[in-house]
């Protein structure tokens, strides 16, 4: 997984609060392998394509927020469907950071496995930045995890909090399969008095 | 005296292989649970020249990419459909985990399986790559939705790297009205907290509402707290629970059942355990719902007229709101039972079990469906036991369609769909845009209600039927 450090660049809004999965991918795409050529066009497809396969006007198919690498949303952006096929939507657009006020759980841990950083930053400060990039299109902003930093394009300095672990994952493009197994012989250990301690879960 | 713990701090614990400095816990995994979805996975595994750890511990099922005409692999149009069904049929015989193939009557889907074949039992850490796993917590386990790269994790390793997340408690008191289901009862906890509130939360259910319902509808409570932004809900289990999961096929026996038992015995929230966030909410009042947004915390009672998006202060609300309505083709003010509909789903892992099929086909019994409706049973065990029952014929007398199980209308990937502006009464979770086909509008609402609609051609008040 691609590490991440700092980025800066074109920042698209997208004001939909509760913008879930199901939005971000539609369904009808999920059986699709990664590397399809196609899959940069399954981002938000239905907000983007019409039924004919023109483009609507929606403010990623337009220059220059098409070619943006951060999105700035609104409260809940990936809530709903597990589908980590959403987060492959994103990574084929490279998207490399998304900046909103909550996120879907399931989504947010998504988003860190595979080198998305996902920004929590308080509404109010999402709803400026959304306002300032609507303001002025191709403005461009910094998000740097070394310094937990968000710099608008007015140069305003909104600080992020993220959890240690999380952090680390993403400066080092760490994966957790690796970390895991670095710790193969205490999860031997566990199982095995697990297993003495609770036979009914293994051999009911 | 130990430190007093909530239900689901007491089964995290034990279940952590060992923890971080920053609160990051490598938690041990009893169940996993898999569908036809994910049979990439395997792939993945191989090439990655990783093995199964466990393979006695994973189930595997398909349901979402399963027409609900066919019968067996052969009946699956070819192409993606098949080859998501049969890749994961092949990899579990070749890797050698559990799976209930199209012809095995235990095959539906995965949340309706898990519990049906007492896979999913007390005190268990439980996880799938679906976010409605949490279903599976109504049986008293900590059990949540993962995404591909942490199926990977489970499958090499059989853990899995959780943060401990906050601790909810909503406690629901008071008797159920007529014709008032558990899903009435999520759909009003989703508007009370929103469907973010629960993000960052482990959701527990107290009460004597919730004591008073059978495990099916909890199952159906704890199924829609994702739709609440919470990644789990716990119900603590009691002699209900116990007697659910006693003699499933996957549940312990002889001396087993006696150890499994004494530890279900600990499992509830100490007097003492303190709560991040409580939430009261009164049942006594509560009326069938239905949703009218495109996220399930808009919903009324059948008796409301469709609010002003206008008089809403919040202004992402409001916007939200607009948004909706313009989607679903409805007007403020409109009154809900107004609303006409298209068609008619009833099924999903939120309400595909026996107990929903016949609060479904007790309203349909002797009566017309104006629209068409699809009936589509949660597993093929469910499916037996209400032809067993006779539902099937009701339902086929009154002119709806009885198919075979599967995730069906409720995803809509599988050939059953809604068309463009098509509207649904859908008895599933998710009234997203497009979740029942492109430009489709989908209303939430419990089986009898559902059942109500399709009779009507409308919404329609249920506990008028009789
Ligand atoms: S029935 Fe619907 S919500 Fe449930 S697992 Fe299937 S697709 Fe997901």
């Amino acid at each position: 997984m691609q590490p991440f450090s700092s980025v800066t660049a074109i920042g698209v809004p997208i004001d939909i609060p509760n913008c879930d999965t199901d939005q971000i991918i539609p369904a009808r795409f999920l059986r699709r392998a990664k590397d399809d050529p196609k899959y940069a066009t399954f981002l938000l497809h239905d907000l983007r394509f019409n039924s004919d396969g023109s483009e609507t006007d929606f403010i990623y198919n337009r220059t220059p927020y098409r070619d943006s690498h951060i999105v700035v949303a609104d409260i809940n952006w990936g809530c709903g469907s597990s589908r980590e096929t959403a987060v492959n939507a994103l990574v084929a657009n490279q998207i490399r950071a998304v900046v909103a006020p909550s996120f879907g759980d399931i989504h947010y841990n998504n988003c860190i496995r595979n080198g998305v950083l996902p920004v929590r930053l308080p509404t109010t400060s999402c709803d400026q930045l959304r306002k300032q990039l609507h303001a002025a299109p191709g403005a461009r902003m910094t998000i740097d995890l070394e310094t937990q930093s968000v710099t608008g394009p007015d140069q305003t300095l909104y600080p992020f909090t993220i959890d240690v672990f999380d952090r680390m994952r993403l400066l080092e493009g760490l994966d957790d399969i690796s970390i895991t197994q670095q710790h193969a012989k205490t999860i031997e250990s566990f199982e095995s008095i697990y297993r003495d301690q609770n036979a009914w879960v293994f051999d009911p | 005296m130990s430190t007093p713990k909530t239900l689901f701090q007491k089964i995290f614990d034990r279940h952590v292989v060992l923890e971080r400095d920053s609160g990051d816990a490598l938690l041990y995994i009893d169940r996993h649970l898999i569908h036809d979805l994910h049979h990439r996975a395997f792939a993945t595994l191989k090439a990655n020249g990783q093995t199964i750890r466990r393979p006695e511990l994973l189930f595997g099922t398909p349901d979402h990419s399963v027409p609900t005409t066919a019968q067996t692999l052969v009946d699956i149009p070819q192409g993606e459909m098949r080859e998501t069904v049969s890749g994961l049929e092949a990899a579990a015989k070749e890797m050698g985990f559990n799976h209930f193939d199209l012809t095995d009557d235990r095959h539906g889907i995965v949340h309706v399986v898990g519990p049906e074949q007492g896979i999913t039992l007390p005190g268990l850490v439980l996880v799938c790559g679906d976010s409605h796993t949490s279903t599976h917590g109504a049986l008293g386990c900590i059990a949540f939705g993962i995404g591909a790269t942490e199926i990977q994790h489970v499958l090499a390793t059989q853990t899995l790297w959780q943060r401990r997340p906050k601790n909810m408690r909503i406690n629901i008191d008071g008797a159920l009205g007529p014709s008032v289901t558990a899903k009435d009862l999520a759909l009003l906890t989703i508007a009370e907290i929103s469907a973010a509130g629960g993000a960052g939360f482990a959701i527990e259910y107290t009460g004597s509402t919730i004591r008073a319902l059978s495990v099916e509808g909890r199952m159906t409570l704890c199924n829609m707290t994702i739709e609440a932004g919470a990644r789990s809900g716990i119900i603590a289990p009691d002699e209900k629970t116990i007697a659910y999961v006693k003699d499933r096929p996957f549940s312990p026996k002889g001396d087993r059942w006696s150890e499994a038992c004494a530890y279900w015995k600990t499992l509830f929230s100490d007097t003492d355990a303190s709560f991040d966030h409580e939430v009261l909410i009164d049942a006594t009042t509560l009326e069938p719902r239905v949703t009218w947004g495109n996220s399930p915390q808009y919903s009324g009672s059948i008796g409301d007229t469709l609010p002003n998006p206008a008089n809403e202060p919040n202004l992402i609300k409001r916007s939200e709101m607009e948004a909706a309505l313009t989607y679903m083709g409805l007007q403020a003010g409109m009154a809900i039972s107004d609303i006409k509909v298209d068609k008619v789903f009833i099924g999903s892992c939120t309400n595909s079990r026996i107990e929903d099929l016949r609060a479904a086909a007790a309203i349909a019994k002797g009566r017309q469906a104006v629209v068409p409706t699809l009936v589509v049973p949660g597993s093929g065990l469910v499916k037996k036991q209400a032809e067993t029952e006779g539902l099937d014929q009701i339902f086929k007398a009154s002119g709806m369609e009885w198919r075979e199980p599967g995730c069906s209308m409720c995803v809509a990937i599988n050939g059953d769909t809604l068309a463009p502006e098509e509207r649904s009464a859908s008895t599933s979770n998710r009234n997203f845009r497009g979740r029942q086909g492109k430009g489709s509008r989908t209303h939430l609402v419990s089986p009898a209600m559902a059942a109500g609609a399709a009779i009507m051609g409308h919404f329609t008040d249920i506990r008028s039927f009789n």
